[in-house]
């Protein structure tokens, strides 16, 4: 059997991987749940983030942690950008047409990358990639630590910013009743386009966290995409603290999978979870019941 | 009977151009572009008629394509007794995705994330499991000959998709105008109401992911067919499921042209953006993606509802 210091490893190691998915399912439940369209684009818009926090580190020489706020403003402007001119103007509401916008921006996307960079897959080298910290029996990569108070943070500043400001309340209120919204005043349509911004924001918080112990390719976002969905379908599709639980979950899930059932078995455990939660429970474990 | 016409017409100038034609790039074209058709009509029989937005069909195709190379590889049996074989196989793994998701009463993003989910599902068992090949995938052996469905020519295999594609679309006129179809397209506009007036619309809905999906097996055990190799990404990677939905989207959602008329157009467009930039990776995908993004922009019915709206037009109608 496998004694309790591997075990253990494996548990830190899937909760510090799903704090950083939590941050990724986080900008993908605010866009659906207040939006309700499913960002096809959202693995292309983390792989524009991780290249930007590429090129920050190789050009300029920033260090990731210190181009965050860069990268979080940066990502935000392309979100809103993105939303205002693009989406909303193409959607014309329908789910079939948001549906293909974002597909095909996602399309646009990766082949940039691919024609800027090259399909090469690369990494970064910072001083501290290979330090490490031992927690009790478990030796643990210091920047995955880092990238779960990072995550948490950042997932604690959402939350604060949508349940005590002017902003997170008209979110809410257009999330809840569009045209109620409306009639009270709120521009619907700036509110879309701020909650794209901030769900492509904190795939810049997250893309900041990553690279230091992830890399940088084409595709890379295609990884994340179905792993992101899983979360926000398993805590409730728009439920904020959903995802957060979630994502550690599923984080936990993966790495468990991966010691007990292999590397490319392991992964069905994420989509096993995905089909039970769809199934039995599809309002998810925190989300309302629809 | 119009449609019949119709449809039979079709075939005919199609039959009648791949005798005349004797450039093997424009061949291989019509191949294509027939291929898009048949996904993009199967996609369209769920999703147009019955509502049922699936990101997932590659499950289908991949179903169909492995069913098809394993059958032959493993069992030894005839190409056309394993066409039969994984069309139903297509089939019965809809109806189980089909009875599980239907009966939990999944629909709109639910569903299209559960059928994307179980594509998932079936790209890692391929990987992971041995009588699919695993990542390395399955070769079909270069048998050329009518028995083993592989022809010399590109005219057989026009032939072969050709009859693939009239059969889809007889499924789809039939939805048009028979009792089945008025209860899926019930479904599909008001579930509650069709269900006051008598329609069951779980068994409506099962039957129709079946028909659709066996439409999508057809097309995967062609693609093994032509290319003679399969593997984990290409059977139930999202390549299949997109170009189905992109296609039926695109050229008009429950119509029965459209899809075609969405195939040929898009498929013509990744031609010409490969031939004039393919030397530069990626440029004709971009291209292809903003083209995208343009027509949902400014045709959001669909190419189809463009010769819609010219006719209300010309009649003067709705100005």
């Amino acid at each position: 059997m496998y004694d309790s210091g591997i075990l253990f490893s494996s548990v830190l190691n899937g909760v510090t991987t799903g704090a950083v998915y939590a941050l990724i399912a986080l900008g993908l439940t605010l866009i659906y749940g207040v939006l309700h369209i499913i960002n096809f684009a959202h693995g292309a818009a983390l792989m524009v983030a991780l290249y930007a926090v590429y090129l920050l580190k190789t050009h300029f020489g920033i260090d990731p942690y210190l181009a965050l706020p860069l990268v979080v403003p940066g990502m935000f402007g392309l979100g809103y950008a993105l939303q205002r001119g693009i989406i909303n103007r193409a959607g014309h509401g329908k789910d079939e047409n948001i549906l293909l916008v974002t597909l095909g921006l996602s399309i646009v996307l990766e082949n940039l990358a691919l024609l800027l960079f090259k399909s090469d897959t690369r990494t970064i080298e910072t001083p501290y990639t290979l330090t490490t910290v031992a927690i009790g029996p478990a030796m643990i990569a210091l920047p995955k630590l880092v990238a779960f108070a990072g995550a948490l943070a950042a997932s604690a500043l959402l939350l604060l910013v949508l349940t005590r400001t002017d902003l997170g309340r008209a979110i809410r209120a257009v999330a809840k009743e569009k045209h109620g919204a409306k009639l009270m005043g709120i521009d619907v349509d700036h509110v879309y386009a701020m909650c794209f911004g901030i769900g492509l924001a904190c795939l810049g918080a997250a893309a900041c966290f990553l690279l230091p112990v992830y890399y940088v390719n084409p595709q890379v976002g295609a990884g994340f995409v179905p792993v992101a969905f899983t979360i926000v379908v398993l805590g409730g599709m728009g439920s904020f603290g959903g995802a957060l639980v979630g994502g550690l979950l599923i984080g936990l899930v993966e790495s468990l999978g991966g010691l007990f059932l292999g590397e490319s078995l392991g992964q069905i455990g994420i989509f096993a979870v995905f089909i039970a939660v769809l199934l039995f429970r599809p309002q998810g474990l925190f989300g309302a019941k629809a | 009977m119009k449609d019949l016409a119709a449809i039979a017409a079709f075939a005919a100038v199609v039959g009648g151009l791949t005798l005349g034609i004797d450039s093997g790039v424009w061949l291989t074209f019509i191949m294509m572009a027939l291929y898009a058709s048949l996904l993009a009509q199967s996609w369209n029989i769920l999703g147009g008629y019955g509502g049922q937005f699936s990101f997932g069909h590659a499950l289908f195709f991949g179903t169909g394509a492995y069913v098809q190379a394993i059958v032959q590889l493993t069992l030894g049996w005839n190409a056309w007794l394993a066409l039969i074989c994984a069309v139903a196989a297509a089939a019965c793994v809809a109806a189980f995705v089909g009875a599980l998701t239907f009966r939990y009463g999944l629909k709109g993003s639910y569903f299209a994330l559960v059928t994307l989910a179980f594509a998932e599902v079936f790209r890692i068992l391929a990987v992971s499991v041995d009588f699919t090949g695993g990542g390395v995938g399955l070769m079909l052996p270069l048998r050329e000959s009518f028995g083993n469905m592989q022809f010399g020519s590109r005219r057989g295999y026009i032939g072969l998709v050709l009859g693939f594609v009239v059969a889809a679309m007889l499924a789809t006129s039939w939805l048009r105008h028979s009792r089945f179809g008025a209860q899926l397209q019930a479904v599909r506009d008001n579930e509650d109401a069709a269900r006051a007036i008598g329609v069951n619309p779980w068994s409506v809905k099962l039957a129709a992911i079946t028909l659709s999906a066996a439409f999508m097996g057809a097309g995967g055990a062609f693609y093994v067919q032509v290319f003679q190799y399969i593997d984990p990404g290409l059977a139930f990677g999202p390549v299949s499921s997109v170009e189905a939905l992109v296609a039926a989207i695109v050229g008009g959602m429950g119509t029965l042209w459209g899809p075609l008329l969405g195939a040929a157009v898009l498929h013509l467009l990744a031609e010409l953006t490969r031939n004039l930039f393919g030397q530069l990776p990626g440029l004709n995908m971009i291209i292809y993606g903003s083209v995208l993004v343009l027509i949902v922009m400014f045709v959001p019915r669909g190419l189809s509802g463009v010769g819609l709206s010219v006719r209300q037009a010309m009649r003067g109608r709705r100005g």
